[in-house]
């Protein structure tokens, strides 16, 4: 793949995306990240192992089939493939495809909105419960200090940025949760572009980033 | 929590063929002795791969018949376990099992067991129906020349898959319903992913050597 990920989701994450349970934002970051890290999809694919055995070996959750099921499901096969035409896929880039189908396209047609000091993001369309939008961090820029309510997880997509945390490049997810404060700052080579879902809206410890949050929408 | 699922040491499995008894060394955390003997094992999962194949290369509805009685009442059973009512589930897993022939030609036997696969379109439908949202999947990964997979790369896959089911059997009853409730959504996953002891980490290995496999013939 060309770049080497050193950081990666958690076996909990992993096991909820594979068993289906997770909000639409954190599924996107999960499938993103998947799209880069083979090592976390054989361990993604392991989980959905698990979850053929328990649905298959599990007699005492079966309940039984209506009279002629066999008879429409054989009706409905004939009648071919329901589901809609999938979407186009797009040329490789810097977004993974997952996250393409979201944009409608690569970083070129992300619509970035300025959020101040040079940074930009552009929220998804995801189901309420979390939400999921792309960050532009100038190279060597800072993002305003702040905490979290919820769970924030970030993954690098271009360039990289350095926190407390480590150093975080392409394919890398920082996982954040309410005890870490953090300040990250973006390389000097690269403008770093992000994937940041979180569960509930971020905290900004200086007085400005907390006026303009409900502006911000994060 | 990663450790202990990766703890578990790598089997020989090349050299395993047409083998009914898993081998032990996989299994952390329960006995082999403890094993208890059920309707599945490697020849029952062989025989539903090549149900499949019967299905994608013949349409044959007698094939198809058989997997109906099998899964579907248990498809339904999860659905509703899910959450579904009675009639949601039925129409679902009719749905499931439609798709099940429809897309017969992308089921790919040394990564996935028929269960398996069957479970992960179960699971769209779910998030599709019960849920009403998209479910963003990862990149595909295309076929390289070697587009049918290696017979011993299928039974290898489907030997892994039968000595995690049977451990999975072999879990003491208040832990197996843990991992149910995980899959059936209401368990915090973070919690039991790491601790459940079952010996995922031979299947993700297996796992990884077929994506592996799947890069190499890309590049």
């Amino acid at each position: 793949m060309g770049y080497e990920i050193n950081h990666h989701l958690s076996p909990g994450i992993l096991m909820a995306y594979a068993a289906g349970t997770l909000p639409e934002a954190f599924n996107l970051m999960v499938a993103s990240h998947l799209s880069l890290c083979d090592q976390c999809r054989a361990e993604a694919e392991s989980y959905e192992a698990l979850g053929g055995e328990v649905l298959a070996e599990t007699p005492g959750n079966a309940v039984t089939m209506s009279d002629g099921a066999l008879e429409a499901t054989l009706a409905l096969i004939a009648g071919g493939p329901v589901e809609a035409p999938k979407v186009a896929s797009h040329p490789p880039g810097v977004l993974p495809q997952p996250l393409q189908d979201y944009v409608g396209g690569d970083i070129d047609a992300i619509d970035w909105k300025p959020v101040g000091m040079g940074v930009k993001q552009a929220i998804l369309p995801t189901s309420s419960e979390a939400s999921a939008r792309l960050l532009f961090i100038p190279a060597g820029a800072a993002m305003p200090d702040h905490s979290h309510h919820g769970v924030e997880m970030t993954m690098v997509l271009q360039g990289a940025f350095q926190d407390e945390d480590g150093y975080f490049a392409r394919g890398d997810v920082e996982i954040a949760d309410a005890d870490l404060h953090h300040t990250p700052v973006a390389d000097i080579h690269e403008d770093c572009i992000c994937l940041a879902v979180t569960d509930a809206p971020l905290k900004f410890r200086g007085l400005l980033p907390k006026i303009a949050q409900p502006f911000l929408r994060i | 929590m990663l450790t202990s699922l990766d703890t578990t040491a790598q089997p020989g499995i090349t050299e395993v063929r047409g083998q009914k008894t898993p081998r032990g060394n996989g299994l952390a955390g329960s006995g082999t002795q403890s094993l208890v003997t059920t309707s599945s094992n490697t020849d029952t999962r062989m025989q539903w791969v090549s149900h499949m194949a019967r299905i994608r290369d013949a349409q044959d509805r007698a094939a198809f018949a058989e997997l109906f009685g099998h899964f579907a009442p248990r498809i339904k059973g999860f659905l509703m376990k899910s959450g579904a009512d009675a009639s949601l589930a039925e129409e679902c897993a009719q749905d499931v099992m439609a798709t099940v022939w429809l897309k017969s030609h992308l089921f790919d036997p040394s990564r996935a067991s028929v269960a398996t696969w069957i479970f992960t379109i179960a699971r769209n439908r779910k998030i599709d129906i019960l849920r009403r949202e998209k479910r963003p999947e990862p990149e595909d990964l295309p076929w390289g020349p070697e587009a049918e997979p290696e017979a011993s790369d299928v039974l290898a896959l489907q030997q892994e898959s039968d000595i995690l089911g049977r451990a999975l059997q072999a879990l003491p009853p208040a832990q197996r319903e843990l991992v149910e409730k995980a899959y059936f959504g209401d368990m915090s996953h973070s919690e039991i992913a790491g601790e459940t002891g079952l010996p995922l980490g031979t299947i993700k290995s297996r796992l990884r050597l077929a994506l592996d496999r799947l890069r190499h013939a890309m590049s």
